[in-house]
């Protein structure tokens, strides 16, 4: 179906129910849907499994929603950071679940998962104990560790402008998980800075085409340093 | 057995920065090249500009510039460090499946990795101390050593505590194995291997000492 335009951005997040998978995209603060987040901490929906390449970085964005209580399992590359605090010490309680996964690895099973693939053999991760229990098989000479798809109920990301129809630009290395995550999810929230008409953003150009956003909601870029995002 | 290994016994150990450099120097012009979060970033300060190299950064860029500083820091983009860094003309933005697509494909040159330790046919062990109060984080870390063309390694030969991080074998969780192409130390540069251990050259040490401290064959 065609894009939608949320007013708000609690509108925008609506229908999250409890237990969702959701991808959030960002690497660490850049590229973090910050209002989505704050409003799917208002929204409620709690016992998420959440897929990230970080598990929140200060009191903000991820950060506030585990700090919220909402957050069941991480999925991630690299929880732990100089400012993961708020993660560290529900990890350390045994409140929160965590699967780390290859940042690579990660980013083919959400691709994956968009593209209709049931799996992949991949490299990265033989002989370690992120593919202990994993089925292998050797394909020319070389041993390849069976990975499968991710996909989420929900993803909520952050880019830089769209058109009505949902055509995503991205902003330098804000793109980051954006564009894999969008194809993953069955409903696809994207807040971005600026929505334009059809014909504005140069077709050749677009690099999340809109047929993947479900929701787009306009939000004031927040452009938080590590320190701007400890409260 | 005749030695060519440029024994530099009497001065002392490389510094940091002269690791660095050390490193820089064998990077072959034109490469493409990952440089770790943490101390392999310093590098970068050491590569000729007229070399050519265009670095990658994982969270998906090539040709990135230094680090930024005063206005010129944006938050939108930064380094697999998180740091605010800076775009080189000709820079290139992608997402993180092409991203990793490049490593795992065999597209980039060389990456430089820190390391726990280096196991003497190179198996590499960087990311988890395998402390049951450590929370494990492996980043890019298991995609760069597998991907990567050619994977060195920059680290000190031997923690504070004195113990070899070149070892018989890992005793920390594994991040790849017999992926690492070289090893760059402050006391010497290694090539592990199927064969053992090659000294390529020693600083503050000798090999005759630098193999009884390590306790593992040296070759030259």
């Amino acid at each position: 179906m065609t894009t939608t335009i949320a007013a708000t951005t609690d509108e925008a997040v609506a229908g999250v129910e409890d237990g969702s998978t959701v991808l959030v995209g960002g690497f660490g603060l850049a590229g973090m849907p910050f209002d989505l987040i704050d409003a799917l901490i208002r929204q409620g929906a709690r016992d998420l499994t959440v897929v990230s390449n970080n598990a929140g970085n200060g009191d903000v964005g991820l950060a506030a929603l585990l700090k919220a209580g909402r957050v069941r399992k991480v999925i991630c590359s690299f929880p732990r950071q100089s400012d993961s605090y708020v993660f560290d010490e529900l990890y350390r309680a045994g409140r929160v679940e965590l699967e780390v996964v290859p940042q690579g690895t990660l980013a083919e099973r959400m691709r994956a998962g968009g593209a209709g693939i049931g799996g992949f053999y991949s490299p990265v991760g033989v002989g370690t104990p992120l593919a202990a229990g994993k089925e292998t098989r050797e394909i020319d000479g070389r041993t390849y560790v069976l990975e499968f798809p991710i996909t989420g109920d929900v993803a909520l990301i952050s880019a830089h402008r769209a058109d009505t129809l949902g055509n995503l630009v991205y902003r330098k290395t804000a793109r980051n998980f954006g564009p894999v995550m969008a194809t993953a999810a069955a409903t696809v929230v994207a807040q971005v800075t600026e929505i334009v008409e059809p014909g504005t953003i140069d077709p050749e150009t677009v690099v999340t085409p809109g047929i993947f956003v479900d929701r787009l909601v306009r939000a004031e870029a927040r452009r938080l340093t590590v320190e701007g995002a400890r409260r | 057995m005749t030695s060519s290994v440029p024994e530099r016994a009497h001065r002392p150990p490389l510094t940091t920065d002269e690791l660095a450099a050390r490193i820089a120097r064998d990077i072959p012009a034109g490469s493409y090249v990952n440089l770790g979060i943490g101390r392999p970033t310093r590098i970068a300060e050491h590569l000729s500009p007229d070399a050519g190299i265009v670095l990658h950064t994982e969270n998906g860029m090539l040709g990135m510039g230094p680090a930024a500083t005063g206005d010129a820091v944006d938050t939108d983009l930064t380094n697999a460090g998180k740091v605010p860094v800076t775009e080189l003309p000709g820079a290139a933005y992608f997402h993180h499946a092409d991203s990793f697509a490049m490593m795992r494909g065999g597209h980039l040159d060389v990456c430089v990795l820190g390391a726990f330790q280096v196991s003497v046919d190179g198996d590499l062990a960087n990311w988890h101390t395998g402390d049951p109060d450590a929370i494990p984080a492996v980043g890019g870390a298991m995609d760069l050593a597998v991907g990567a063309k050619e994977v060195l390694v920059m680290m000190k030969l031997f923690t504070r505590d004195g113990a070899a991080k070149l070892v018989p074998a890992c005793t920390y969780p594994l991040t790849g194995q017999a992926c690492v192409r070289r090893v760059y130390t402050d006391h010497g540069v290694f090539e592990p291997g199927p064969d053992g251990v090659k000294v390529l050259e020693t600083y503050g040490a000798t090999v005759a000492e630098l193999r009884d401290r390590l306790g593992v064959d040296l070759r030259r």
